[in-house]
C-alpha cells in the first residue's frame, strides 16, 4: 500500500514546476517570494521523505498515472535521492538569497521574474533527475536543465555572458547528442525504457552475447555524454567564462548543482542500468581514471595562473569534478562513496565561495583582480569569513568537508592497489597546488593596501547586509556540520548506493 | 554485408557524424545550428529505423485488427516526437542568443565574435 509521503518527490518536482509557471504574471517581489517559499517547501517534503525512506528501511516506486511497468513512468526514491534533493534546496535557496543584490543590479528590472522562472525550473529538472526512474525522462529533464541553465547565464546581458552562454550551450548540445545516442544503443539492446527492466534486458543480453561491442559503445557514449555536460577535463574550458561572467548566483547554482545533476544521473545508470559490474568489465573506468587525475592537476594549474577571482573559483571546480570522476573510477562501493561524498562537499563549498567572492569585488569598488582584492576581507568581514571557510575546505584542512571527501578517496584506492600509487601522488599534489592558490587568495584578501591606513568598512550600497551574512554564516554551518558527521553522512550514502543497486 | 542490411542505422550515424562535426567545428553560428539538427536528425533516424518492422503497419488501429503482431513498435516513434520538441526548444533559444550576439557585435563567426568580447572587458 503507498503511503502519504511517498507522493511527496512526485509533488516537489510538480510544485517547482507550477511556481515558475505562476513567475511569469508575477512582480519581481512576489516572484521572488514563491522561489522561497516553493524551495523551503521542497526542503521539508524532501526531508519528510528522507524520514520516512530512513525509519521504513526501503526504496519505493512511484507510479504516474498508475500506469505499471513497463508501460509507465516512474519516479523512485532510496535514502540517497531526498537526501541529496534536500542539500540541494538548501544550496539553491541560499545561493539565491546570498546573491540577490547582484541579480537586482545585473538584471533588467523588467525581467527580474524571469529569473526566478528559469530557477524554479531548473530546481524542478535537477529534482526530476534525482528522482526519475525512466531514462527518457532524464533525457528530456536533461535538456530542461541545460536550456535552463543558459537562460540563468544569458540574463545577464552583457556581451560576455550571452557569448559565455552559447559556448556552454554547444558543448551541452554535443553532450547530450552522444548521450542521446548511447541511451539509443540501450534501449536497442534492451528493449525497454524503465531503469529496472532496462537493467535484466542488458544483463540477458550479456548473458547470451557476452560483452559486444554495441553494449561498451552504448556505456562509453552515455559515460562521455555526461562527462562533457559536467565539464570534465577536457571539456572544461567554457568553465571560466561561464563562471567568471554570470551573476554570481548563477555561477553558484551552476557549479554547486546542475554540473552535479548530471553526474547524479550518470551514477544512477551506472547503478540501476547498466550494473556497476559490467561497468567495470567495459574498462570505461580507466579511461575516467585518466581523465579524472589530468582534470585535477590542470584545473589546479589553470587555477594558479589566473588573475581573476572568479575564473581561479572556475577552474578549480573542474578540478573537482575530477575527484568526483576517480571516485567512480574505483568502481568499489568505497569509490562511489567518496564520489557522492565529493559531490556533496563541493555542492557547499563552491557556491560559499562564489557568493563571498562576488561581495569581496563589491568591497573592491567591483574589481575581480587579485590587486585591487587586497585587505578586501578587513572591508566586509563576513565576506572574508566565507572565503577563508570556503578555501581551507578545499584546501582540506581536518572538520571541514573537503578534508574528509580526500581521506574516502585515499582509503578507498587502497582497495585498488593498480590506482593506488597514482591516485595519492596526484592527491598530494593537487593539496599542494590548492593550497597555492587558495590561501594566497586569502593572505592577499587580509593583506591592507597600505599599512599605515586603516580599511574602511564596506556599507554594501545600502542593501542590507544581514541576509548576506545569515547566507555565508549557514553556508559554513553546513560546510562543518557535513565535516563534523561525517561517518553519519558517508552511512547514509553508503545504505543510499546499496538501495540504488 | 551487415553495412547493406542495415543501411538506416549507417545513414543515421553518418548524418550524425556530419552534424556532430559540423556543430564542434564550424565557426558560424548559423551553420552550427544547422548541424545539431542534422545530428539530431541522425538519431531520430536511427530510433525511428529500430522501431520499423517490415511489412507491418503504423501503430493506429486500422480495420478493428487489435492484434500488436500487425504493428510497428510505438514507442521509438513517441520518442522521436519527444526528442523533436527537445530539439525545437534549443533551436529556438540557440537562434535567440544568435540574434542577441549579431545585433551586438555585427557577426556570426564564434571566434571573431569572442575577440570584439575579449576587447569589451579589457576596456
Amino acid at each position: 500500500m503507498m503511503l502519504w509521503w511517498q507522493n511527496l518527490p512526485f509533488l516537489s518536482i510538480f510544485l517547482m514546476i507550477l511556481s515558475s509557471i505562476v513567475s511569469l504574471s508575477l512582480s519581481f517581489k512576489a516572484a521572488r517570494n514563491i522561489c522561497v517559499i516553493s524551495l523551503g517547501t521542497v526542503l521539508t517534503m524532501s526531508v519528510i521523505t528522507f524520514c520516512g525512506v530512513y525509519v521504513s528501511k526501503e526504496s519505493f516506486v512511484y507510479k504516474m498515472g498508475h500506469f505499471p511497468a513497463p508501460w509507465g513512468n516512474e519516479i523512485r526514491s532510496g535514502l540517497l535521492e531526498p537526501f541529496l534533493a534536500s542539500i540541494f534546496a538548501i544550496i539553491m535557496l541560499l545561493a539565491v538569497l546570498g546573491g540577490m543584490k547582484h541579480i537586482r543590479n545585473d538584471i533588467e528590472s523588467k525581467k527580474l521574474n524571469l529569473y526566478f522562472l528559469t530557477t524554479d525550473l531548473l530546481f524542478a529538472s535537477i529534482l526530476a533527475l534525482i528522482y526519475t526512474n525512466d531514462i527518457f525522462t532524464g533525457y528530456v529533464f536533461l535538456e530542461i536543465c541545460t536550456i535552463t541553465t543558459c537562460g540563468i547565464l544569458m540574463i545577464r546581458q552583457i556581451g560576455r555572458t550571452t557569448l559565455a552562454a552559447v559556448r556552454y550551450m554547444i558543448i551541452s548540445l554535443l553532450g547530450s547528442g552522444i548521450f542521446l545516442i548511447g541511451i539509443t544503443l540501450m534501449y536497442d539492446i534492451s528493449g525497454y525504457l524503465l531503469m529496472e527492466n532496462m537493467r535484466e534486458g542488458i544483463a540477458k543480453a550479456i548473458e547470451t552475447d557476452g560483452m559486444t561491442l554495441p553494449t561498451v559503445m552504448s556505456i562509453v557514449l552515455v559515460s562521455l555524454g555526461l562527462s562533457i555536460k559536467c565539464g570534465l577535463f577536457p571539456f572544461h574550458f567554457w568553465m571560466s567564462d561561464t563562471y567568471g561572467y554570470a551573476t554570481p548566483s548563477s555561477s553558484a547554482i551552476l557549479s554547486g548543482i546542475v554540473s552535479k545533476g548530471y553526474i547524479i544521473l550518470l551514477l544512477k545508470i551506472y547503478y540501476r542500468v547498466i550494473g556497476i559490474e559490467t561497468v567495470a568489465q567495459s574498462h570505461i573506468q580507466d579511461i575516467l581514471f585518466v581523465f579524472g587525475l589530468a582534470g585535477i592537476i590542470v584545473g589546479s594549474v589553470n587555477a594558479i595562473r589566473e588573475n581573476d577571482i572568479f575564473r581561479m573559483i572556475a577552474f578549480s571546480s573542474a578540478a573537482q569534478i575530477g575527484y568526483i570522476f576517480v571516485g567512480f573510477s574505483l568502481g568499489t562501493q568505497a569509490g562511489f562513496t567518496a564520489a557522492v561524498f565529493q559531490i556533496l562537499s563541493h555542492a557547499v563549498t563552491k557556491p560559499l565561495l562564489f557568493i563571498s567572492a562576488s561581495m569581496l569585488s563589491d568591497a573592491s569598488g567591483g574589481s575581480k583582480k587579485f590587486s585591487d582584492l587586497m585587505g578586501s576581507a578587513l572591508r566586509s568581514k563576513i565576506a572574508g569569513i566565507g572565503f577563508t571557510a570556503g578555501a581551507l575546505s578545499m584546501v582540506g584542512i581536518p572538520f571541514l568537508s573537503g578534508f574528509v571527501t580526500k581521506i574516502l578517496i585515499g582509503t578507498a584506492s587502497f582497495e585498488s592497489p593498480s590506482k593506488m600509487m597514482p591516485i595519492l601522488v596526484v592527491l598530494a599534489i593537487s593539496t599542494v597546488l590548492n593550497a597555492v592558490y587558495y590561501l594566497r587568495t586569502v593572505v592577499r584578501i587580509y593583506h591592507p593596501r597600505d599599512l599605515n591606513k586603516k580599511e574602511p568598512k564596506y556599507s554594501n550600497d545600502g542593501y542590507s547586509s544581514s541576509v548576506f551574512s545569515a547566507v555565508i554564516v549557514c553556508f559554513v554551518a553546513l560546510n562543518l556540520s557535513i565535516g563534523f558527521f561525517s561517518d553519519f553522512v558517508t552511512d547514509i550514502i553508503r545504505t543510499g548506493l546499496s538501495m540504488l543497486a | 554485408m551487415g553495412l547493406i542490411s542495415n543501411y538506416e542505422e549507417v545513414f543515421a550515424v553518418i548524418l550524425f557524424g556530419i552534424g556532430f562535426s559540423n556543430l564542434l567545428f564550424n565557426r558560424n553560428l548559423l551553420k552550427k545550428i544547422i548541424g545539431f539538427n542534422i545530428m539530431d536528425s541522425g538519431v531520430y533516424l536511427f530510433l525511428a529505423s529500430m522501431g520499423y518492422i517490415d511489412g507491418r503497419m503504423a501503430p493506429i488501429i486500422t480495420d478493428g485488427i487489435t492484434d500488436a503482431e500487425a504493428y510497428i513498435n510505438p514507442v521509438p516513434s513517441g520518442l522521436v516526437l519527444t526528442g523533436i520538441v527537445v530539439s525545437v526548444s534549443v533551436t529556438a533559444m540557440m537562434l535567440a542568443l544568435t540574434i542577441r550576439l549579431y545585433r551586438r557585435y555585427n557577426t556570426l563567426n564564434l571566434d571573431e565574435i569572442y575577440m570584439f568580447a575579449s576587447r569589451e572587458t579589457k576596456k
